[in-house]
């Protein structure tokens, strides 16, 4: 779900990083400042809302006729 | 000639030295029968390994015998590993042992010891070569067994703590001829097909053959090999493999694998929450003090400045009207004296006060003044205006000599008139 996304988790979580250090810091101008906290409260509940309606896929991968991998479900309560 | 003698100690140094020259000696595994066993209160180990047809006295130091994973008895076939060295005290040679197995595991025993030296020799321990773990994998591929619990264990606890990750599961067989080419084979897969961001390979607990294929070379390699980052979760907490030695992360059994490859999104979370509080403390501190500095610049300089600078105009300006009106006052009761003045002059000069003397002025009907005779023949009513009061009259005869007035006649004063 996150690979269609323009960010990865990871990167979304890099930038909510980064942007609480600027704030911290304390250097940024105040419109900047504005703009970082708008981006950095936007990704702090895009990132709570994923994790929060993650619902975890298992498959397991077969080898397709061609070699590229084959997802198959996996019962994983088995 | 005659025969060279030496001291006891010459000699047992000198077959020391020759026992310490055999390279095969320093590192040699012996085979052989547990007896005389005895641990010493300074913690060190003393045994003599036996077989049918000899002993071999054996000491094991304090250090390598609390890495034993097995309580050494009397009668046990055992493999000891170590160095064959004189003790010159006693005149004896005996193996200064580094670790014993239990036979029977012997065997791989051995043969895992020798794959570490040679393996860990060509750098695949070494610590720079391991890759870090990805902090928020979103795909995790899982090599493993699809039977068992060690999977159900990592997918239950991958699912709880992270559920965003993507399990990829590449089944295998883990025990057996065939496990270790299985094995193989899928981690190559997967990295040929970047199936995931990071990888766990292992399996459950059992015993060290149940085990072995983790101890295999060509899974060591793969694993080695791997651009994926590796975690090997192979068995229970005291277990420990090949592919632990040269995997980028070790867990101790595959659910602490799962532990290690994900975060928990509980604590990330709070992690999220926390940022909330960090990023709002931070900005409503800068906003108070921004506000602060906006409030010491407009009451101690910009404004106060200005206000200043208008309330000093304001002054000049009421001091200058107060100037102004000042100056008008002066000239005006300047004016004024110079008006009284005037005014007294024109009294002294004013013809009522002539005629207050006696004299009279005549005037014509449209107020113009009489001054000749000429200009009001007989007849033209005429005012004249006394000290005190006026006269009305008509002018009864107009005569040029006014000493004379009486006496002249209107035929004279006409000639006159016509001179």
């Amino acid at each position: 779900m996150s690979a269609q996304k323009k960010k990865t988790f990871e990167e979304q979580i890099a930038r909510l990083e980064e942007i609480v250090s600027l704030l911290e810091a304390g250097d940024a101008q105040l419109a900047d400042s504005l703009t970082l906290f708008e981006e950095g409260t936007k990704l702090i509940a895009s990132c709570s809302k994923e994790l929060d309606q993650a619902e975890q896929k298992v498959v397991k991968l077969m080898k397709g006729p061609d070699g590229a991998p084959v997802e198959l479900p996996f019962d994983s309560e088995g | 000639m005659e025969q060279t003698i030496y001291d006891v100690s010459q000699v047992n140094e000198f077959v020391k030295s020759l026992l310490d020259g055999v390279p095969a000696l320093q590192d040699i595994y012996v085979r052989g029968e547990l007896s005389n066993y005895k641990i010493y209160p300074s913690g060190h180990h003393y045994f003599t390994l036996k077989d049918t047809g000899g002993a071999l006295r054996c000491v094991m130091f304090r250090g390598q015998a609390s890495r034993l994973r097995f309580r050494p008895e009397n009668g046990m076939k055992v493999i000891a590993q170590g160095r064959i060295t004189v003790f010159p005290r006693d005149g004896a040679y005996q193996l200064y042992c580094n670790s014993l197995s239990p036979e029977g595991v012997g065997d791989l025993a051995l043969a895992f010891e020798q794959l570490k030296q040679k393996l860990y020799a060509e750098g695949l321990f070494d610590p720079a070569h391991k890759k870090p773990l990805p902090a928020y994998p979103e795909r995790i591929a899982v090599v493993t067994s699809s039977a068992g619990a060690a999977v159900h264990d990592m997918i239950r606890i991958l699912g709880r703590r992270y559920p965003l990750a993507k399990v990829v599961l590449l089944p295998v067989r883990v025990q057996g001829a065939e496990a270790p080419p299985e094995i193989v084979g899928a981690i190559r897969y997967a990295n040929r097909w970047k199936v995931g961001d990071v990888l766990i390979t292992g399996r459950g607990g059992g015993s060290m053959e149940d085990l072995w294929a983790f101890n295999d070379e060509r899974v060591a390699r793969a694993i080695y090999e791997s651009e994926i980052p590796v975690i090997s979760a192979v068995g229970h907490e005291p277990d420990v493999t090949i592919a632990d030695f040269v995997a980028d992360a070790r867990a101790s059994t595959p659910s602490n694998a799962a532990e290690i490859a994900v975060p928990d999104q509980a604590e990330l979370l709070r992690w999220l929450h926390g940022a909330g509080e960090r990023m709002e403390q931070a900005e409503t501190k800068r906003l108070k003090a921004l506000r602060e500095r906006v409030e010491t610049l407009s009451s101690r300089r910009v404004m106060r400045d200005q206000l200043a600078y208008v309330q000093d105009k304001r002054m000049l300006l009421t001091h200058l009207q107060q100037r102004l009106g000042d100056l008008e006052n002066h000239t005006l009761s300047l004016r004024r004296q110079k008006f009284s003045a005037l005014a007294a002059s024109l009294d002294a000069m004013s013809p009522l006060k002539v005629l207050g003397r006696g004299y009279a002025m005549v005037q014509k009907e449209d107020g113009a003044l009489v001054r000749s005779w000429r200009d009001a023949p007989s007849g033209t009513p005429v005012t004249v205006v006394l000290g005190e009061g006026g006269l009305s009259c008509t002018v009864d005869r107009a005569f040029a000599d006014s000493g004379n007035k009486r006496r002249r006649t209107s035929h004279e004063r006409t000639e006159e008139k016509d001179l």
